[in-house]
C-alpha cells in the first residue's frame, strides 16, 4: 500500500507513513583512504523507525543491489551501552538530545536530505564508513577511571555513609556511556566532558577516595596524549550528551587537578 | 597546566583593565587634573622610589601576561586543530556563544589594537598630535578621528565579549564553578564585562561629540 492511499483513508496518525529521505553518508573503505560524501534515497520510511532501523533499510537495499552496505557502529539498541553514534546533520546523535539508537524518524520530516558522518577527532580514526575507534576512551579509563577495592562478599551497604548530594551528583556522572558525542560536538574535540564524568562519578564516592589526586592527574595526561583538544568551556559537549552530563563536572575536574597537583601529584608516565 | 596559564594571566590583565577604566575616566576633571594624574602614575613612591619604578613594575607584570596568554591561546588553538583535521561536511552549533566562538580571532585583534593603542596614546609615535603634545590632547586629538575612534569602539566590543565568555571560562577552570553558580557566574560576566566596556567607550564618544574638548 502506498502512502497516498493510506492517508486517503483518512486515518490522521498515517499521515506521515513513508517518508521518502535523501541521505548522504560518509563513505570511506578503511583508515587510509580518504571518504567522501555518497547520496542514497530511502523510500517509505515509518516515523516509528528508530534511525539505526532506518540504515538497516538502507542496508538491506544495498545488499540487494550487491553494493557495500555502510558500515555503523550499535550494540544495545537501547540506549545504555554507547555504542552508537553519528552525527547526524550536524549534531552529535541528530536534533534531539539522546542517543541515536533512540533517535526515532518521526524526528524528520518527509522529503528531509540528512547528512550523516561519522565521529571527527584524530584519536577518534575512522574504521569504516561511519564507525570509529574509541579505544582512546579505554586508556582514559585505564589511566585512573577505577577504584582498587578487595573483591569479595558485597560490603554492608550501610557501612560507608554517602550524603544524599553526593550521590546524587556522583550518580548523574555516572551515567555517562562513554558514547564520544562530547568529543564530537565539541570545536576543540576535547574529550574533557567524559574525563570529567569519571573523574567527578569516583570522586565524589568514598571508593574513589585513596586514588583520587592520582586518578584526575593520569587521565588527564592521557587524555592529552591521546590528542584531544583542550577544553574552553564552550558547552557544546553538555548539550549534546545524551545522558546531560553538566558542565559542572568540568569544574570539579579543574578542582580536583589543581588541588592534586598542589599537593604533588604528578602523572606516571 | 596551560589552561591555568590562561586563566590566572587573563585575570591578571581584567584587574589592571578595571584600574585602567577608572583612571581614564578623570579626563572629566580636565585637562590639568589628567596631565597631572598621568605624572603621579610615574611618579607613584617619589622621592623615595626613583621615577616610574610602579610603572615599570606594572608594565612587566602585564607583558608577562600577554606573553602567557598568548602562548596558551596559541598552544591550545593548535591542540585543536591537531584533534581534529578532518572537518565535518556539515556542523550546528547548539550551545556555543558568539562570544566563546570569537576568543581566538577576536583576541587576536585586541591584541593588535593593544599594540596600536601603546603607539598612540603612551609612546604617541602614531598620534595625530605627535609624542610632544600632553596626554590630553593625545587623546583628544585620536578620538576627534571618526576612523580611529571607530577601530577602539570595535576592538572593545570584541575585549567585551572576549571577557564574557573569558570569566565564565576561567572560573571553569580554576575549578570554582557548580551548577547552582553557573547561573550566577554568567550573570555577573555579562554585567561585569557591559559595565566595563562601557567605562571605556563613554570616554572615546565623549570627545568625538564634543562633550571632552
Ligand atoms: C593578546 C590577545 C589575546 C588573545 C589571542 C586571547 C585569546 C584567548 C583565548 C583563545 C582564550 C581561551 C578561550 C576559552 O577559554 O574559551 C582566552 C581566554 C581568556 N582571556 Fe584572552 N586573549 C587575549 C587577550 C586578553 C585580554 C587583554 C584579556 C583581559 C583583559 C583576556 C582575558 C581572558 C580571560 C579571563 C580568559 C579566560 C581564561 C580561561 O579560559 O580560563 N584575554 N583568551
Ligand atoms: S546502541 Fe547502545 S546506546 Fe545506542
Amino acid at each position: 500500500m502506498t502512502a497516498s492511499m493510506q492517508s486517503s483513508v483518512g486515518n490522521p496518525a498515517d499521515e506521515k507513513l513513508g517518508m521518502n529521505l535523501t541521505l548522504r553518508i560518509w563513505r570511506q573503505k578503511d583508515p587510509s583512504v580518504k571518504g567522501k560524501m555518497v547520496t542514497y534515497k530511502v523510500t517509505d520510511i515509518s516515523p516509528d523507525m528508530s534511525f539505526l532501523e532506518m540504515l538497516d533499510v538502507l542496508n538491506e537495499q544495498l545488499i540487494m543491489q550487491g553494493d557495500d552496505p555502510v558500515a555503523f557502529d550499535h550494540d544495545c539498541r537501547e540506549g545504555i551501552c554507547g555504542m552508537c553514534g553519528l552525527m547526524i546533520n550536524g549534531q552529535a546523535h541528530g536534533p534531539q538530545q539522546t542517543t541515536t539508537c533512540q533517535l526515532h524518524m518521526r524526528s524528520f520530516k518527509d522529503g528531509d536530505s540528512i547528512d550523516i558522518e561519522p565521529w571527527r577527532a584524530s584519536p577518534f580514526p575512522v574504521i569504516k564508513d561511519l564507525a570509529v575507534d574509541r579505544r582512546a576512551f579505554d586508556r582514559i579509563i585505564q589511566a585512573g577511571g577505577y577504584i582498587s577495592v578487595p573483591t569479595g562478599t558485597a560490603p554492608e551497604a550501610h557501612a560507608t555513609p554517602v550524603p544524599k548530594a553526593d550521590a546524587d551528583a556522583a550518580f548523574d556522572a555516572a551515567t555517562c556511556i562513554g558514547c564520544g558525542a562530547c568529543v564530537a560536538a565539541c570545536p576543540n574535540a576535547s574529550s574533557m566532558l567524559f574525563t570529567a564524568a569519571k573523574v567527578t562519578h569516583l570522586g565524589l564516592l568514598p571508593q574513589g577516595q585513596p586514588e583520587r589526586d592520582d586518578r584526575v592527574v593520569n587521565m588527564v595526561a592521557q587524555q592529552d596524549r591521546e590528542g584531544f583538544g583542550g577544553c574552553t568551556n564552550i558547552g557544546e559537549c553538555s548539550a549534546a550528551c545524551p545522558k546531560g552530563i553538566s558542565m559542572e563536572t568540568i569544574s570539579r575536574l579543574n578542582h580536583d587537578l589543581l588541588g592534586a597537583l598542589r599537593a604533588g601529584a604528578r602523572p606516571k608516565s | 597546566m596551560k589552561k591555568a596559564v590562561m586563566a590566572v594571566s587573563g585575570i591578571v590583565m581584567v584587574l589592571y583593565l578595571i584600574a585602567h577604566m577608572i583612571g581614564n575616566l578623570k579626563v572629566y576633571t580636565g585637562r590639568d587634573s589628567f596631565n597631572h594624574y598621568s605624572e603621579w602614575i610615574r611618579t607613584i613612591g617619589a622621592p623615595a622610589l626613583p621615577e616610574q619604578t610602579a610603572l615599570t613594575i606594572i608594565r612587566v607584570v602585564l607583558l608577562a601576561a600577554v606573553v602567557a596568554h598568548f602562548w596558551a591561546a596559541v598552544s591550545l588553538w593548535r591542540q585543536a586543530r591537531r584533534a581534529r583535521p578532518e572537518r565535518y561536511v556539515t556542523k550546528k552549533a547548539v550551545a556555543q556563544s558568539y562570544a566563546s566562538r570569537t576568543m581566538r580571532w577576536g583576541g587576536v585583534i585586541v591584541l593588535l589594537f593593544i599594540v596600536y593603542h601603546i603607539l598612540d596614546l603612551t609612546m604617541g609615535v602614531v598620534n595625530p598630535e605627535g609624542h610632544d603634545a600632553s596626554p590630553y590632547d593625545r587623546l583628544v586629538a585620536s578620538f576627534s578621528n571618526p576612523f580611529i575612534t571607530a577601530f577602539y569602539v570595535i576592538s572593545l566590543l570584541l575585549l567585551g565579549m572576549h571577557l564574557r565568555h573569558g570569566i565564565w571560562s576561567a572560573t571553569q577552570t580554576l575549578g570554582q564553578s557548580n551548577r547552582r553558580r553557573e547561573r550566577t557566574v554568567n550573570a555577573f560576566a555579562i554585567v561585569f564585562s557591559t559595565i566595563l566596556i562601557a567605562g571605556f567607550l563613554i570616554v572615546p564618544f565623549s570627545v568625538l561629540f564634543g562633550l571632552v574638548d
